[in-house]
């Protein structure tokens, strides 16, 4: 008797969760805001950006009831490990230390990196010699940061900094001499104002960007992943694109 | 390190050789700032202490000033404002002061200073002001000068009214220097930031940095007990 109430037990377990896993009717999705492009509040109040008109093309792709969700960046994959949402579709990208906690779809854009500094300062980046001793910025836990450690750890000091904004005051203040910065953000805090400019040529790093989910969700990643092929072979992506990109940001 | 250790370490995911030398750094950083911070506040609070004591407010009055203001302000706007408004000051980085300020060791080391200076100045001041009546009177009978009598009565009679709350203090200032991370400095908290940013990995990060300020902890307290037990002796119980 016991062992036929574990087994019916077990069998309703995989039969729930066998219908749990085709019904994605009800996705939320987290967005770290602003971030400008890809995510950001229109004056009215209302989230916008090149993330968040991609997901709305998603779930609609899926027919899905999407609910957007704004977390803060240093509680990304925390609260998406803590159920507080499905899906993060913030500009995250795709490294080998993070699939070991989540679970990443087809990646969907990569921006490059690009180095910028004060209008003095024009060493090329890519030249070793000249590098040397250079204090260099980055954002903590960036593809950028990844790639200063590993290739120029030794050669230039590295700061590392929780917030663009702070760096970009270091970097005024003098206390940098150059950062490292994710393009489109380097265009929006740096190009804009007088005085810097960028120095070397944009570096395209990793694996690019994708949406991250639960390991636990592959059916939710596959869903996904058929969606966003479809958006990018249909032509959606790349309206998408350019409202809001001058450079190709697909992939 | 010995070859067998780091062979050791990096069969880890998280806790790696370079993972290991990242924390021993920040450790030594974090010790460096918070003894010198400590150091030197002491030896600024001292007098100043004596100065807030005296009855004339012209010469008490700016200390109370300077105590009020660093004690009633989060050290971490303190730490803010010396860190970026000092580069904000028009010109600065063309003269002297910049190669000190430049790096963000010496801006996170004043803010600590001032801090911990304001504070243990008020510890000092309340166990001065306790000093028993019949103590001084009897130092003034013997014909001591103020000089004399503050040194060899007063100070040491306070010193160990306020070891007890010094020693608090001191605790609270290795806790409170967690915040220089946020300038940069890569201390047991920026050693702890930097990996789990990297590894993704909070909890082994933070819960690794933590017992090492714990460890921390416990020898500030072990030291702080041996003095105890030697400086106040005399209050010890009989049997």
């Amino acid at each position: 008797m016991k062992k036929l109430i574990v087994a019916a037990t077990c069998a309703l377990a995989v039969m729930t969760g066998s219908v749990q896993a085709k019904e994605w009717k009800d996705i939320r999705i987290a967005f770290d805001v602003p971030y400008e492009p890809f995510e950001y509040k229109k004056p009215d109040g209302s989230l916008t950006g090149f993330e968040v008109e991609l997901a709305e093309a998603m779930c609609k792709e899926l027919q899905a009831n999407c609910d957007f969700v704004i977390q803060s960046w240093d509680g990304m994959i925390p609260g998406l490990l803590a159920r507080k949402f499905d899906a993060i579709m913030s500009s995250m990208s795709i490294t080998p230390e993070r699939q070991e906690k989540v679970l990443f779809s087809e990646p969907y854009y990569n921006t490059p990196g690009g180095w910028f500094a004060k209008n003095d300062e024009t060493t090329d980046p890519t030249d070793m010699d000249a590098m040397k001793g250079k204090i260099v910025g980055v954002q903590r836990g960036t593809t950028m940061d990844t790639y200063v450690t590993e290739n120029m750890s030794g050669v230039v000091e590295i700061k590392r900094y929780t917030t663009a904004d702070d760096m970009v005051l270091d970097l005024e203040g003098e206390r940098l001499d150059m950062v490292f910065v994710d393009y489109p953000v380097g265009e929006q805090t740096l190009l804009n104002r007088d005085g810097f400019h960028e120095i070397g040529q944009p570096v395209k790093l990793g694996e690019g960007v994708g949406v991250a989910m639960r390991k636990r969700d592959q059916d939710l990643a596959e869903q996904i992943n058929k969606a966003l092929t479809k958006l990018k072979n249909d032509g959606t992506y790349d309206t998408i694109m350019k409202k809001y990109f001058t450079y190709d940001v697909k992939m | 390190m010995p070859d067998f250790i780091v062979q050791w370490l990096n069969t880890h995911d998280v806790f790696t050789a370079t993972t290991m030398l990242h924390y021993w750094d920040g450790l030594v950083t974090t010790v460096q700032l918070v003894f010198l911070s400590l150091v030197i506040g002491l030896v600024l609070s001292v007098p100043l202490a004596i100065l807030r004591t005296v009855r004339n407010p012209f010469v008490s009055g700016p200390v109370w000033l300077y105590t009020y203001m660093f004690r009633g302000t989060p050290l971490l706007i303190q730490l803010y404002i010396i860190y970026y408004g000092i580069a904000q000051i028009q010109g600065i980085q063309q003269t002297f002061w910049w190669e000190i300020f430049k790096d963000p060791f010496y801006p996170a080391l004043l803010a600590f200073v001032l801090n911990t200076a304001a504070y243990t100045t008020e510890i000092i001041r309340g166990a001065l002001e306790a000093t028993p009546h019949g103590e001084v009177e009897a130092a003034k009978a013997y014909g001591m000068s103020w000089f004399m009598r503050t040194r060899r009565i007063i100070l040491p009679s306070a010193a160990r009214r306020a070891l007890q709350a010094y020693s608090n203090e001191v605790i609270f200032m290795l806790h409170a220097s967690a915040i220089a991370s946020v300038v940069t400095i890569v201390d047991l908290t920026g050693a702890a930031r930097d990996i789990y940013s990297r590894f993704y990995a909070p909890f082994d990060a933070f819960i690794a940095v933590a017992l090492m300020y714990m460890a921390l902890t416990f020898s500030i307290i072990f030291v702080f007990r041996h003095l105890e037990k030697r400086m106040l002796r005399h209050l010890k119980p009989l049997s």
